[in-house]
């Protein structure tokens, strides 16, 4: 087994291999030469401040019900892209995929122009007395309108890898279309399903530019991490490289989860084929 | 020494700065600048502004007019919020003049020894107006209004200029505003306003005029409280100081006076 990884490496030209150094250098030497910058003898006092506490906690607040909105509506988006022909369709994928695109502060504005209290939607909740407004619930929304494209991505090429083989002998068996979804199409893409809600976790946790644009920006109840380090930048820019470290790190983690997730992902598939 | 070695790279993200502002600077000069007969001054070549971003409009106008005169001088400009414009200073961004929205901004390049403290003139004066949507849908009318909970106020934070004078005003007013958002610019507090999600703000008087129709601005008598002072210097080390200083006199003139207060800013008491 070794030997045959050792002879794929061998078979990658030298020079890939030294433009893919150039490349990984340049993502990963900025990271580095930030911790350059981190003032570690007040790093944990800089973290610990009420305005830092307050925005990581919102941070993973909104983030954690982002991802478990683009995880209830993603699903279905992904199953319905993957599973049936329809007129229209890749019009549909490609919308969906959009926020994946667009700058951040063009979904902020699109937000507002559906949200908010002139929008489209906005105008009838203002009638039943409903504000999105300046309040949390519209920063998971622009979280979330960011976040989905990666989930609903991700589990679609996993829908189409696995292929319909076991849900067509379920079906043959006399399953019901739900108990399809349920007893066999969800368990053998749980793997893709976790790694595309580590990476819209990660997406929602970074998301900066429709927050600002359409939710504003309020200690504990509207700023997030992104926007407390953009804001701190302005007077103590050591917080705002000590608060840069902790979401750096945050991430990692999250990408090593979506990693691993990935892996046993592969793994599963090897393993039922 | 420090200043040296970080130049070159921030030296590329200037040049990036550079070429993207070079398609702007080019439109937004008033036409049929008055020529200054007399002396033919002794520079010329090309000086790097960097200017506040509530600057934005007068000083394109006047760059087009300081060009006009000075034929043979190009001025490229760059505009950011003031701190913004710091922080690349200091990273050895080659700028030439340094305009900035406030005086503790500049405090801190003055600090840093990257400023020629006696080129140091005080521009202009803004003081903070309240801006409310054209319809005025709260009928806010007067500084108290914001305190109601029931009028949805933005504010800029207290980290950025504009937040720091609502803070001032509030202190010696002892009016308590509780924002439902303290955005991160002057740009974001008018962008809630012109959308209608907020029912008021306090911005600069430059900022409402600058925005038009979009929306209306409503002066206070206690707006005085926090009277916001704009310095602008020449940059130390400037590689054409001649031309900078030329700008700086040309703005703080009589030509730079009448575009700056078309604009709405006030005469600074020191003011030439």
């Amino acid at each position: 087994m070794a030997s045959r990884t050792n002879h794929s490496y061998a078979g990658v030209p030298g020079w890939i291999v030294i433009v893919a150094t150039i490349g990984a250098t340049f993502v990963v030497l900025p990271l580095v030469a930030m911790l350059t910058r981190v003032n570690w003898s007040e790093f944990a006092s800089l973290i610990s401040s009420e305005s830092s506490v307050a925005a990581l906690w919102l941070s993973l607040r909104t983030s954690v019900t982002a991802t478990a909105l683009c995880v209830i509506v993603g699903v279905p988006i992904a199953l319905v892209l993957a599973r049936t022909k329809f007129w229209g369709q890749k019009v549909l994928r490609s919308l969906v995929l959009l926020p994946l695109v667009l700058p951040p502060v063009v979904g902020g504005i699109a937000l507002l122009a559906t949200f908010g209290r002139r929008g489209l939607l906005g105008q009838s909740f203002e009638t039943f007395g409903v504000t999105i407004a300046f309040s949390s619930v519209a920063v998971v929304l622009a979280q979330t309108f960011v976040a989905l494209p990666f989930l609903v991505l991700s589990l679609e090429g996993a829908l189409r890898t696995v292929g319909t083989r076991y849900e067509e002998v379920a079906a043959t068996l006399g399953a019901r279309p739900t108990t399809v979804v349920r007893r066999i199409t969800l368990p053998l893409v749980l793997p893709a399903l976790l790694a595309g809600a580590v990476l819209s976790f990660a997406r929602a946790l970074g998301e900066f530019g429709a927050t600002l644009t359409f939710a504003g920006s309020l200690q504990g109840v509207t700023r997030t991490l992104p926007l407390e380090i953009y804001l701190q930048r302005e007077t103590d820019p050591d917080a705002a490289v000590a608060l840069s470290l902790v979401l750096v790190l945050v991430s990692v983690i999250v990408v090593a989860v979506a990693h691993q997730a990935g892996e046993a992902n592969g793994i599963r598939q090897r393993g039922t084929a | 020494m420090t200043r040296g070695r970080v130049r070159v790279g921030a030296a590329l993200v200037g040049v990036g700065v550079m070429i993207a502002l070079a398609a702007c600077s080019g439109w937004g000069g008033a036409p049929g600048t008055a020529t200054r007969s007399g002396t033919v001054p002794a520079f010329g070549g090309t000086i790097t502004v960097f200017a506040a971003a509530s600057l934005t409009a007068t000083f394109t106008e006047l760059a087009d007019e300081f060009e006009s005169a000075h034929p043979g001088t190009t001025v490229e400009l760059s505009f950011a919020g003031s701190s913004d414009l710091v922080t690349q200073i200091t990273e050895g961004a080659p700028a030439d003049v340094f305009a900035s929205a406030d005086e503790s901004t500049m405090l801190k390049l003055v600090d840093a020894g990257l400023i020629e403290k006696a080129s140091t003139v005080d521009l202009a004066t803004n003081v903070l107006q309240i801006a409310v949507p054209p319809s005025n849908p709260a009928g806010v009318a007067r500084l108290a209004d914001l305190a109601d909970p029931g009028v949805a106020t933005v504010l800029c934070a207290p980290q950025v200029p504009c937040g720091a004078a609502a803070v001032a005003v509030q202190k010696a007013t002892g009016v308590d505003i509780r924002p439902v958002s303290e955005e991160l610019s002057v740009t974001d507090v008018l962008g809630k306003i012109t959308s209608g999600e907020a029912d008021a703000g306090l911005v600069y008087v430059t900022d409402v005029l600058a925005a038009g129709d979009a929306v209306d601005g409503i002066a206070f008598p206690e707006s005085s409280e926090a009277r916001n002072t704009c310095p602008i210097a020449v940059v130390e080390g400037s590689a054409n100081r001649d031309a900078a200083q030329a700008f700086v006199d040309f703005v703080a003139g009589t030509v730079g006076r009448q575009v700056l207060d078309a604009a709405g800013f006030g005469t600074p008491e020191s003011g030439r």
